[in-house]
Parts: C-alpha cells; structure tokens; sequence
C-alpha cells in the first residue's frame, strides 16, 4: 500500500492545462492549413498531383483545401515552390459544417455553438457511444486517450457510454463500410433523441483515403446529420477536445 | 526442387516451380514436417486462370522457400493436416473461388463479392452458419458488431454452459475496405498513406514491411541513418502499445493506478514519435528509399531526455502491477495456449513468444543493410520469451520487450549513423516474386508482391499478424469464463482492421 502512495506521488499530477492555456503540440506538427492564393504561380498545379485525398481543387480564386478530405501528410507543401499551401500549428480545426472545413484566402469562419435547447441539455453531461465503421483504427485510439487523466474529459462532464440508450450522440470514425453501413444506422436510430453526430477524422467526414471505393460508403456525413466535422488522420486528442468544448460553447483559449 | 531464396532480393517467378495441385500440397506439409512455417498462402489471376501461391518461413538465415500451382479450381485442403492453413484457404475461397475439398470449417472470413471470374454472392456480414454446441443448459452470448467500448467493429459468438466458455467463434470483415487491390497502383499519391493505415497502430511496422517488398524488388537497401530513424520508430511504435496495452490488462481487472499510469506513459511514447514527424502514429517517417524527417542533434537530446523519463515511469507502474497479488492471481493461468496449439496455430509476435517460441522477424528477417543482429554492437535486441502461454505470459513477454526496446532505443538515439536520409531505389524487377517482413509490435507483418513484365506489382499481398493471431486467441477462451474475454482479449489485442484490410 505505502509503495502504491509513493509511486502516485512520484507520478505526479499530468493532466495538461488545456483549455484554460493554450495547448502544447508538437513543434513538427500540421495544423490549420494556410492558403494564399496571392503566392501560386499560374499554371502551376503541384500541389494538385500529389495530394492523396484530392482534398486541394483549383478554384478560380486560387486553391482551396478542404480539411475535411485532407489527411495532413505536408505532401502540398513539400510540392508547393512558393509557399502557397502552408501548415500551421493552429489546433483549432473542427468545424459546424461541411462547407466551413474549405480553407482558402478567406478568413477563417466563425464557429458556432450547438443551438441552445441542444447545448443546455449537454453543456454539462454529455455522454457518447463510438462507432467505429471501417478505418484503421488510429482515430479510436486517440478517442481513447480523451478519457487518459492527460485529457480527462470526465473534467467538463463528457464519458463514452457502452451503449447508444444511454448516449446523448455518437462520435463516428471510419469511412462507413458496406459492411458496417447498417449497424450504423441502427446504433443511430437507437439513440434517442435530442442527440448529436460528431464525424472524426478524413474517413468520418468525406471518406478519407478510401472514398470512392467500391467497399466504402463515403464516411458519416453521407448517411447522417452531423454537428461537429473534426478533421485530421486521425485528429490529434487537442483538436478533438477543442471541437467538443466550442461545440457546447464552453470557453477555450483564443 | 522447390527453390529457396531470402527476402533480401526478389525472385524470378520462372524460378518458382509449378507443381500439380497434389505435389504442391505434399510439399507443403512436408516443409511444415521439417519445421517451415507458412509465411503466406494466396491466390493470384494469372493468363490461364487462378494460380496459387504458398511461402514458407524457415525461420534461420532469412530463409524462405516457394511454389506455385495453377490454374487450378479446387483442391485438396491443406487444413486437415496443416491447421495455420485453416485461415488462408477460407481467403482463397472467400476470394477467388478455389475451392479446399474437405475444408472442415469453410466460410467467410471478410464477407465481401468474390474477385475475378468468381462470381459467388455476396454475403451479408456475419451471417453465416455458426458452430452450435446443442444441449438443455446451452446458452449462446453474442457481442457486435458495434462493442461497449471505443474500438473497432467485430462479431464475437460464445456457447458456454453456465459461465464456462465451451467455443468462441470470431466473425469479422465489418472494417473490410478493399485495400488490397489498391496497392498495386505504386505510382498513385494514395499508396503511401493506405500502406499507413492497414492498420492505423502498427504505422510504421507495415510501412517497413512495404518498403521491404520495394527493396528487395530495386536491389535498393535505404541509407544507413534512414535505417537507424525507421527502427527507432519501429521500437517507439512498439513501447507505446504494449505499454497501453499492459495499462489496458490492469484496467480489465479493476487495478486503477497501474492503469492510470500507463494509459498516459503510452501517450507519452506517441508524443515522442510526433517529436520526429508532428503525426502521434508516425505517419510520414517511412517513405520510399529512406525516411521523411530527419533528428537534429537537439531533437535527438530532447527524444533521449524523454525515453530516460519513461522509462522510470513506465518502470513504476510496471512494479505495482506485477507486484499485486491479486492482479497476478488475474493473469496466472488465465487463457493458456500450449506451445503445440501455437505451433499447429501458427501464432506470431507475444502469444508465440508466451507460449517459448522464439519467433522475431528482426532476428530472423533483418531489414537489407539493417543492423546485424548478434554483432555486438550494443543495438541488438533481444528476443524475449516466456513459456506458461498464459495471459500473464504474454503480459510478461510485453514487459520484457518494453525494456529491450527501450534499451534500444536509447542506445540508437546517441549513436545516430551520418549521411543522407533518401536513396532512391533503381529499377523493379520484372516477373519477380518480392517479400518484405517486419516484426511490428503485434507480431510478423508479411507483405508480398508478384511483378508484371513492367516492374510493377500486378499482385499485392498483405498478412497482418492478426490474420494469423485471431483464432489462437479464440482458442484461449476454451474452457474459461465469458468474463475473462476482455482480459485475454487485450493480452493479444488484434487488429480488425488489420485483419479486415
């Protein structure tokens, strides 16, 4: 018992700081991509060739990245001979909509909350079940760590649940296989209602890597409504929390 | 004769005998007599119909021999005799038709449309005739598709008599995405990143098994600090899931804060591999000829401040869990595997190392140019073993490999070799049969390429050590508790995915 005491000593408190400071990521780590159209050359089109996703598309204001297909590989910015596709560490990726995951000149969008009758009822409870429909299995596992004392989103009332009755949403990852299409929609109508969708992860939101093929059914959003878009391969665990907190509108770092 | 060969270089296909149907499931079982393993069994369209394929391990000097057979329909079953066919013949089936006449157990294993000319209807996933044990007190339990917990998608039967589990049958193919087909395009953008995600844990272990097969087919080994780079990812990917895993184990029987603790220490570990690339799964440090990020002599400092600090924490929590009686009273004799059923089984990686076998690709199929292992070089590491074959062998096992790859890594982080980190590869060879293996943290990851008359791949194999692992671990559960599924389920902790591809 006494080495049990000193060895919970010894490991200390590690839960991090976010979201009261901001999040510490990886230096080498790509996050909100930066598009400025002003620097790519006409005629150019290398970034185009090798992104594995498609998610970049000449636009005739100049490229548009869609978060929600890319799988943050840098392979654009590698190709890119005037840095017109950059990535920054900006950890705030996550989105209400399919459209707002689009980065190009523009500003970025404003994110919006969960409507209120929503987000009272789950601003402080919120329990999800995970479906996890095709995909490699790196998306569970940094769901996983959500519940870790690192991440601890036992903090703002947030649990997975062992069972879509108990749940008040479903987080889902994979691209939906053909195979898992319909445990989908059953885990889906078996949640009852007032509930949210969140899609996490390249697969969840447009079909990732494996869209267009014949055994995938072009991820979550083609077969349910979904409220939250949390892009990445798999997302980092900081995306991911920081989409859940702006979704019930609890504050994060600026 | 039937021709050996290593996986170090690629073999011309007009080496590989063809032997009749019979010849060559006779010469199957004779290598599996004289100690072979099947490294891979699978079939492959060629001009004149489905040709199959076997390739055994002999498991010394990088030792591997081939055969061939075809155009062939159906044939003797090799499962019978040979039961680590068992799984490959049902793929062949599933696949391309061929049928395995007196298959005792013939059904599908990813519930997909059959491939080529086979036209057999598609099933609908986990509908198919399960084994029944029938009686008065017989009961079924079924579990899936969708689980309790956040992890992939499987469909688990168990017939038990009151608590005791008399059968486990494991029904998969939900995470069936059909990978495979895709991987012969080498020159689209998207190879790269789906060899990343067979299955999304193992990163890097598939990415060097690929690179294996591009290797021995363009005679191209990577240079040596690129080498060095991959296999401390390769170690870093294992450290960071037997620790979660082992954290997983302590959770499953209720002892919190070793289960606390190594649930954070494993995130600990991916953080040090996002040190070298940003990506937690270390998507991106394998790519073709060498490795996509380099270590700075500061990195290298910070990455070797990081793993001495793990390592008294991992240390830590690892004391309290293999202190704790009553944990121990959990893993001792808990779903034991004798040593002939991972033999028959054919089991790889922890569950054979548990059960004494000294199975290692990175002992026995060194990556081209890699270190050599039994060099004295202070960066070999060792092969660990345990023989009660139990759940706490094969967390012992786990523990063991967490030290030596440790030590590894630790050693290899300070004596980085100079030089380049990209070499590019020359030329595929034509009409080549190429293997590549590593030793991920699951087990052996078996990847296989047949070339056309271009150089390139017109067939891409892959085994994850899960196809090989799935039935050990549905064996384990004879006898025991429905309520010991969990613990025995995460001492091998399979990948569908994997498995699925």
């Amino acid at each position: 018992m006494l080495r049990v005491i000193t060895e919970r000593l010894r490991q200390g408190r590690r839960t991090i700081a976010f979201p009261k400071a901001a999040p510490v990521l990886p230096e080498r780590f790509r996050g909100r991509p930066k598009v400025d159209p002003a620097a790519c050359k006409p005629g150019c089109e290398g970034c185009l060739a090798v992104c594995p996703t498609g998610a970049l598309r000449a636009t005739p204001s100049g490229p548009a990245l869609d978060m929600g297909r890319c799988i943050f590989c840098g392979a654009c910015e590698r190709a890119c001979p005037g840095g017109t596709v950059t990535f920054s560490r900006d950890h705030r990726l996550a989105a209400g909509t399919r459209a707002d995951l689009v980065v190009n000149g523009a500003e970025a969008p404003r994110f919006e909350a969960l409507e209120n009758a929503r987000r009272k009822l789950f601003a402080g409870s919120l329990r999800l079940r995970q479906v996890s429909a095709g995909g490699c299995g790196a998306c569970e596992a940094d769901l996983n760590v959500l519940s870790t004392v690192v991440f601890d989103i036992g903090r703002f009332g947030i649990e997975f649940v062992a069972s879509p009755r108990h749940a008040d949403g479903l987080v889902v990852t994979g691209p939906v296989t053909r195979n898992m299409l319909a445990a989908l929609l059953a885990t889906h109508e078996a949640t009852p209602d007032p509930k949210i969708v969140i899609a996490s992860g390249a697969c969840a939101i447009s079909g990732g890597l494996y869209a267009g093929l014949p055994e995938t059914r072009g991820g979550a959003t083609a077969h349910v409504p979904v409220d939250l878009f949390i892009p990445g391969c798999p997302p980092h665990p900081v995306v991911i929390l920081d989409g859940l907190l702006r979704l019930l509108g609890l504050p994060t770092p600026d | 004769m039937p021709m050996a060969f290593t996986h170090r270089e690629a073999t011309p296909l007009d080496r590989v005998p063809r032997l009749a149907p019979g010849e060559f499931t006779a010469w199957v079982k004779r290598q599996v007599a004289g100690g072979a393993r099947i490294a891979a069994l699978f079939g492959a369209p060629e001009q004149d119909g489905v040709h199959l394929y076997a390739v055994m391990a002999l498991d010394r000097d990088c030792g591997l021999a081939a055969a061939r057979t075809g155009p062939v329909s159906r044939y003797e079953s090799l499962t019978p005799d040979c039961p680590q066919a068992h799984w490959f013949e049902r793929e062949i089936y599933e696949q391309w038709g061929v049928l395995p006449e007196n298959h005792p157990w013939l059904k599908p294993i990813r519930f997909h449309a059959g491939y080529g000319a086979n036209s057999m209807i598609r099933p609908r996933p986990g509908e198919t005739s399960y084994f029944r044990v029938e009686g008065p007190e017989i009961h079924e339990v079924a579990v899936g598709p969708v689980h309790a917990g956040v992890i992939e998608p499987g469909h688990f039967r168990f017939q038990c008599h009151g608590e005791k589990v008399l059968h486990l049958e494991i029904s998969l193919g939900y995470q069936h995405r059909g990978v495979e087909a895709l991987l012969t395009q080498t020159a689209d953008p998207r190879t790269a990143p789906l060899i990343e995600t067979l299955s999304g844990d193992a990163t890097i272990g598939h990415a060097l098994a690929h690179q294996g097969v591009l290797s021995a087919l363009c005679g191209t080994a990577a240079p040596a600090r690129a080498l060095a780079i991959r296999s401390l990812a390769l170690e870093l990917e294992r450290l960071a899931n037997h620790t979660g895993d082992l954290g997983a184990l302590a959770g499953d029987v209720g002892y919190l804060p070793a289960a606390s603790y190594l649930g954070r220490i494993r995130g600990d570990y991916l953080n040090m591999t996002a040190l070298i690339c940003g990506n937690r799964f270390g998507r991106g440090i394998v790519r073709r000829g060498g490795v996509g990020f380099d270590l700075d002599e500061r990195l290298a400092d910070e990455l070797a401040a990081r793993l001495a600090r793990a390592r008294v924490d991992t240390a830590g929590a690892l004391n309290l869990l293999f202190e704790s009686a009553s944990v121990l009273g959990r893993f001792e004799n808990t779903g034991t595997l004798s040593v002939q059923t991972a033999l028959d089984l054919g089991l790889v990686g922890p569950p054979a190392r548990a059960c004494g076998l000294a199975r290692d690709a990175r002992r026995a199929y060194p990556a081209p140019g890699a270190y050599s292992p039994g060099s004295g070089d202070g960066l070999d590491i060792p092969v660990r073993l345990h023989d009660t074959g139990d759940v706490f062998a094969r967390a012992l096992v786990r523990r063991l490999e967490i030290e030596a790859s440790l030590d590894f890594c630790e050693a290899a982080v300070r004596r980085l070799p100079g030089g380049e980190l990209v070499r590019a590869p020359g030329a595929s060879a034509p009409d080549s049969l190429a293997v590549g293996v590593a030793e991920g943290w699951r087990g052996e990851i078996w990847h296989l390429a047949l070339t056309g008359n271009d150089g390139r791949p017109r067939a891409y194999k892959v085994v994850d050590p899960s196809f090989r692992n799935w039935f050990g671990l549905a064996y384990a559960l004879r006898g025991e508790q429905v309520s010991d599924f969990p613990l025995c389920n995460k001492s091998f902790n399979l990948s569908y995915c994997g498995h699925d591809l």
